[in-house]
């Protein structure tokens, strides 16, 4: 009885602080928020509390809203496609090709960007996609016949910016989910018969599916709500919802409406994760 | 004489001293690289009166609105332009300036000086500084403009305008060009058409004057919306080939005041640094060595050289005939118009 009453004191005494910190940081900010996307006014200036639904009701009744909201989607989807497609493969050969100093290297090109400042990350592809840019010249330099190459103001630009912040998350899940496959799993399919394509889609693609879902989740969560990379490549293809929420808290102050929009981003976010866990939990059971 | 003189230098002392032991510091809350921060500004300060100035910068009004209500005791002077000092003296963030404490307010025109929105209940609460206006900027060596504002819709600059992503101002300049009061715009799905109108034209959208200047000098665009005194900057400083165009349906004007902070730790310091502002030398300074705005001192404006663009283009009284000045925006139609804005912003992305 005593050993349980210290063990009961010994976790309450190392996970007390984390879950007190968890509280402060993030429970009451967001129940802050909460609270006010139901108010009439934000929390400045003078005048009386008042409930109210039209923050909410905003949303489904301007069109522009759901259009943005859908805009941020289809975006979010593009760069966690994107990613997958190249960081599977990267991890991959980390994981399974490539053994000692030489991974050491690699692992640290990939953390490398998240080193620097992400807004310094994206001013730099800016500086990289404009008319005689960078990527301008060395095209030119292969092939000088082409018209320049200008892709600023563009969403193209946008998901180019966004894949190379967030790469680095698809690249660690899915080599943590890789690096854990047993080599001899591979070499018992190899010895049956099984051919290398049928190796990935049959045994290597099911069992990172756990990291490639951790990446996608990381990424396509903070990629919908993003707002200065869309604002500072996209030019005019940079209306967002997330530029429209900045907007609210920077240009009006009107918190109401900021919180309201975010939370239903929130909604649909974790709507998202609903529908695809089932999907996910069979697979993972199907190993 | 000498006598005389001997006194006076020690009265100055005196005064210098007192000064200095009063306070030693005063805070100033500006846009960055507006004129207060110059560093031969602050040193003659500093060298005249023992204070020294210490900087924060806000990058929107809202911005500027919410450092005074969250840092209260934080600031002594603060840049606000007069369409939000009759907001911020009624919420209690600045203080009543008395007018005999600014040994320059006698040179200030009358008409900027005595401005309505500077004042609440009889009381002055913005020193008037500097004024310009909101109007179009091009590329002389491009653009050959015809003195309207539709050269923004014109198909010759297709794909090649850009404004400041600002809902305000965007709807104002829509406003002139449907021929409507920009302070009290009755047709608004008239303004949503003219601005829908500029999908074609529209490259993209600014957001400082350094952007400006960046995308102007890779030739990003021809025309576009632009604040008179960048454009003086533009042109003077960096030597592009900026012209300024005061359509005559009219150009948005601006006025900024500076005012006193209502917990201010330092009001006579304050009181001290606006004088120095608005007076003759920092003006003269400012708009030879860097580029300013028009000055609301109407002395110093007259003793500009004749070739300054402030003097050539904000002087010329038949361009500046058909100015509107920004009037105060209330809360609900600021989020109108951020709204109509958005709306568009969307539509221009599809």
């Amino acid at each position: 009885m005593r050993v349980e009453t210290r063990r009961r004191w010994a976790i309450f005494g190392l996970t007390g602080p984390a879950y007190l910190w968890l509280t402060i940081t993030i429970f009451l900010p967001l129940s802050a928020m909460l609270y006010f996307s139901f108010q009439k006014k934000g929390p400045f200036g003078k005048h009386a509390s008042e409930f109210t639904l039209k923050h909410y009701e905003a949303f489904f009744t301007k069109d522009y809203l759901q259009a943005l909201t859908w805009r941020s989607l289809e975006m979010g989807f593009h760069v966690t496609l994107l990613c997958a497609l190249i960081g599977f493969p990267a991890a991959y050969v980390l994981a399974k090709r490539i053994k000692g100093r030489w991974r050491e290297a690699l692992f640290l090109l990939v953390v490398l960007p998240f080193w620097s400042n992400a807004l310094v990350r994206i001013f730099s592809w800016t500086i990289v996609l404009r008319p005689d840019g960078i990527l301008d010249r060395a095209v030119h330099l292969v092939a000088p016949g082409l018209p320049p190459v200008d892709l600023t103001d563009s969403y193209t630009a946008i998901i180019i910016g966004l894949t190379h912040s967030y790469l680095p998350y698809m690249i660690l899940t899915c080599y943590l989910s890789l690096q854990a496959i047993d080599d001899s799993v591979i070499e018992a399919a190899r010895s049956l018969g099984a051919r290398a394509h049928t190796i990935l889609w049959r045994i290597i693609l099911p069992l990172a599916i756990p990291g490639l879902a951790a990446g996608s989740v990381l990424i396509f969560v903070p990629v919908i709500g993003s707002f200065f990379e869309p604002k500072l490549l996209g030019g005019t293809q940079g209306a967002m919802i997330g530029t429209v929420i900045e907007e609210q808290f920077t240009v009006v102050s009107n918190w109401p409406l900021g919180g309201a929009l975010s939370f239903i981003l929130l909604a649909i976010v974790l709507l998202i994760l609903a529908v695809s866990s089932p999907f996910l939990k069979q697979h993972m059971r199907s190993q | 004489m000498r006598k005389a003189g001997f006194l006076a230098t020690a009265a100055l002392v005196t005064a210098l001293v007192a000064g200095q032991a009063a306070a030693e510091e005063i805070r100033v809350l500006n846009w960055q690289g507006y004129g207060t921060d110059e560093a031969w500004a602050t040193e003659f300060f500093e060298a005249q009166t023992s204070i020294t100035v210490v900087h924060d910068y806000f990058n929107s009004e809202q911005e500027m609105l919410t450092k005074l209500r969250t840092s209260p005791g934080a600031y002594d002077v603060v840049l606000i332009n007069s369409a939000f000092t009759q907001q911020a003296a009624d919420e209690g963030l600045i203080q009543a300036i008395d007018p005999s404490t600014i040994s320059n307010f006698v040179d200030l025109a009358p008409g900027l000086r005595d401005a309505g929105e500077f004042k609440l209940a009889g009381n002055l609460y913005g020193v008037a500084w500097t004024w310009g206006l909101t109007s179009i900027a091009y590329d002389y060596t491009e653009v050959e403009p015809t003195g309207t504002i539709n050269i923004l819709w014109d198909p010759a600059y297709a794909g090649r305008v850009a404004l400041r992503d600002d809902s305000v101002e965007n709807i104002y300049i829509a406003a002139l060009a449907t021929g409507q009061n920009m302070n009290d715009p009755q047709d608004l799905d008239a303004i949503r058409e003219k601005l829908r109108a500029l999908k074609p034209q529209l490259r993209t959208y600014w957001a400082s004057e350094d952007e400006w200047n960046k995308e102007f000098a890779a030739d990003t665009f021809d025309v576009a919306s632009y604040w008179s005194g960048s454009a003086s900057r533009s042109a003077k400083t960096f030597g592009m080939p900026v012209g300024f165009l005061i359509p005559a349906e009219g150009a948005i004007a601006w006025l900024d005041g500076l005012s006193i902070a209502a917990d201010a730790p330092n009001p006579e310091g304050a009181a001290q640094f606006i004088d120095f502002m608005v007076s003759a030398y920092h003006y003269m300074r400012w708009d030879t060595e860097v580029g300013a705005p028009a000055s609301a001192n109407a002395a110093v404006m007259n003793a500009l050289p004749a070739s300054a663009f402030n003097r050539q283009v904000l002087g010329n009284p038949a361009a500046t005939a058909n100015l509107q000045f920004m009037a105060p925006l209330s809360d609900e139609k600021r989020e109108l118009f951020l709204e109509i804005w958005e709306e568009t912003k969307a539509y221009y992305a599809e």
